[in-house]
């Protein structure tokens, strides 16, 4: 669009810039006609009003004033003819006459060819007493244009390089042109493109009038895709619900009877039964925090908050799984960090990094949650001493229901540290896990400082 | 201890019930929040189990005006949907925490431990055997007047042969009662903590014997 935008312009700069060319041409070769038509017939003005009856005859007096006018044009050759009462009486006989006659001193143009040379004519006729009658007595007085050809030319170069001129001016004039045009159109664009994968809210960039039917098209798609995606969301939350309370009587029916039963092959099989269980719910819990925070990175209710006390209560809220394995959750909390979010889907991925590495860690060991400011970013990681990436890489790690290859023993849904990633991604963040010196795991989340 | 289960679900509330009763918990069982209010106004609870969807009311409502009456009861909310605006809710009304169904019974205790922890309510969990008080709440077993702290499994086991003086419990049972069933346990995992509990033990008459090829047993002298 932009390219064909500054050839229309282009090619219109050219258009302008050849008519400029031919009017300047065509100007300028009239001006020096006119001129030098002005100049030839005073000279030939001149030479009939000088003329007087004498005795028997007629005196022309050719004066080099009169030539000198003319002279001054140039390098040109002079022609005349003086007919009375149509005979010509001084000069070349064959100098062509006018088609129509002049009747009075205001003289008469016309080009001829005449010898070798086109030549311009004025023609005047005046009365004169000869030999006591009036007689008509017609002058013609030419000159070549030579001069005036050169002068055409030259000015023809110039009125050719004003063309160029324009033409070339023209270029970077229409780039700005098509970019000022055009720069609504972008800005748009990089405003929308700049947006998180998950960011669905309406439009409400500035675009000019002319884009409105464009950004409501877009809004209105936005909006459609929306709707699914809660219906969806909704439809998970409402999926996990009626899973959920099922699956809490079938791990408490299992428990109780593995308390009651002595027989040790129905005792694997009712812990087969409470594993399973387990894994559903935190499966089911998983997709929960995904839809959540889905919809969440959706939506607008972003507020300010403070990430430090977001995170000392996450990891108070853990503080009792984390018992389960005599684990101690060592806190290290510069705040305040303020920041603005979404405190539900930020507490999501929290919760994940910590259940993660309270999954992975032995009994007993140490998970340190760090949170400080690091230049404009808040950064919050968890470290344990669990198993470690043990070779997975990131992008591995946070795909989907990809889990690593040394967790297999451990339940587990794969979508942990997909739902950390993208509330990262939401905020603005980044989320990365790295191998720890001295073993174990290390995840990083940073999300922007307010 | 002594809980109110506030759950509509019926196979729900009642494995519930059975699996608190197995550790010596009287649970009381209330199908609706009027229900809920019959029991609360008769008898005095330790904690206060509630679901948030119940058919004639809002879990959080309930909630609210259990605030405002100033009952001291705690409150742990059970939910089953898990979304985390519910969580948020429900500690925002007033819960003291809330569990997500289904849950292990093990981080229920010790949920109900923070809980009433941080409550004060202390004195009426204390356990005496032989010349030994444990406090669960506090994680400590004093000893001729010498506290020892505990570790929170060292706690669970502790209560596990308390709630069962004298008789064996086996291997397996310890296990299963111990850790998460979804952890990888070795066999030797259980004696490495009934270990530590011998040690914390010295001093003192109540002791932990093995009986060969069937487990342990606690025992006065």
């Amino acid at each position: 669009m932009r390219a064909r935008l500054v050839w229309q312009l282009l090619l219109l700069a050219a258009v302008l810039a050849l008519i400029l060319y031919f009017a300047v041409r065509v100007g300028a070769e009239r001006a020096s006609e006119a001129t030098l038509d002005a100049v030839l017939g005073a000279a030939a003005q001149t030479m009939a009003e000088e003329m007087r009856s004498a005795e028997g005859g007629l005196v022309i007096d050719l004066s080099p004033g009169t030539f000198s006018m003319l002279a001054a044009m140039g390098e040109e050759r002079i022609f005349y003819r003086v007919d009375v009462a149509g005979q010509t009486v001084t000069g070349y006989e064959d100098l062509p006459l006018p088609e129509t006659l002049p009747t009075a001193l205001a003289p008469t143009f016309y080009s001829v060819p005449f010898r070798d040379a086109e030549i311009r004519v004025a023609a005047v006729v005046r009365a004169v007493r000869v030999e006591g009658r009036n007689a008509p007595v017609l002058v013609l007085l030419g000159q070549t244009r030579e001069g005036q050809g050169i002068i055409a030319a030259r000015l023809g170069n110039r009125a050719a390089a004003l063309g160029l001129a324009v033409f070339l001016a023209a270029i970077p004039l229409s780039l700005l042109l098509a970019r000022g045009l055009l720069r609504p159109i972008d800005r748009l664009a990089e405003a929308v493109g700049r947006r998180g994968a998950h960011d669905l809210r309406p439009v409400r960039h500035p675009a000019p009038a002319e884009l409105a039917p464009f950004v409501t098209a877009l809004n209105s798609f936005i909006g459609r895709l929306r709707g699914t995606l809660s219906q969806t969301e909704t439809f998970i939350a409402e999926a996990a619900h009626h899973v959920r309370t099922p699956l809490s009587v079938i791990r408490n029916e299992a428990e109780l009877a593995l308390r009651q039963s002595e027989e040790e092959g129905t005792r694997a099989r009712l812990r087969g039964v409470i594993r399973s269980a387990d894994d559903a719910a935190r499966s089911t819990g998983q997709l929960l925090d995904h839809a959540t925070v889905l919809y969440r990175a959706g939506q607008a209710e972003w507020a300010p908050l403070d990430l430090a006390v977001l995170v000392r209560a996450v990891a108070a809220r853990l503080e009792p799984a984390a018992g389960m394995k005599d684990i101690t959750l060592r806190l290290g909390i510069t705040g305040p960090l303020p920041a603005v979010g979404d405190a539900v889907m930020i507490e999501a991925a929290l919760r994940n990094m910590l259940d993660n590495a309270i999954k992975y860690s032995e009994a007993e060991t140490v998970v340190e949650v760090q949170a400080n400011a690091l230049g404009p970013m808040a950064v919050i990681s968890v470290a344990d001493r669990g198993r470690g990436l043990s070779g997975m890489t990131n992008d591995r790690l946070k795909r989907r229901f990809l889990r690593g290859n040394n967790v297999t023993d451990v339940a587990g849904s794969g979508l942990g540290l997909t739902i950390v990633d993208e509330a990262a991604s939401a905020m603005g963040g980044g989320f990365e896990l790295s191998d720890r010196e001295g073993g174990g795991a290390c995840a990083r989340l940073s999300l922007p400082l307010a | 201890m002594r809980f109110l289960l506030v759950e509509d679900n019926a196979e729900l509330s009642a494995s519930v019930a059975a699996r608190l009763g197995i550790d010596g918990h009287g649970v009381d069982h209330a199908g609706t929040l009027a229900e809920a209010e019959e029991y609360l106004a008769a008898v005095s609870y330790d904690l206060i189990l509630l679901d948030i969807m119940l058919p004639d009311g809002d879990g959080r409502d309930f909630l609210a005006r259990h605030r405002r009456a100033e009952r001291e009861t705690p409150v742990i909310v059970m939910t089953a949907r898990s979304a985390v605006s519910d969580r948020v809710d429900a500690l925002d009304t007033g819960a003291d925490d809330y569990i997500t169904k289904p849950f292990d019974f093990a981080e229920l205790e010790a949920r109900c431990r923070a809980v009433l922890r941080r409550k004060g309510g202390a004195a009426q969990t204390l356990r005496s055997f032989a010349d030994l008080t444990f406090d669960p709440l506090a994680a400590t077993m004093t000893i001729a007047g010498e506290a020892r702290d505990m570790r929170s499994r060292e706690v669970r086991l502790m209560e596990l042969f308390l709630n069962a003086p004298g008789r064996i419990l086996s291997k397996e049972h310890l296990v299963d009662r111990l850790f998460s069933f979804s952890e990888p346990v070795t066999d030797n995992a259980i004696e490495v903590y009934v270990g530590r509990l011998r040690k914390k033990l010295v001093g003192s008459r109540a002791r932990i014997e093995t009986v060969r090829g069937l487990g342990y047993r606690l025992t006065d002298g």
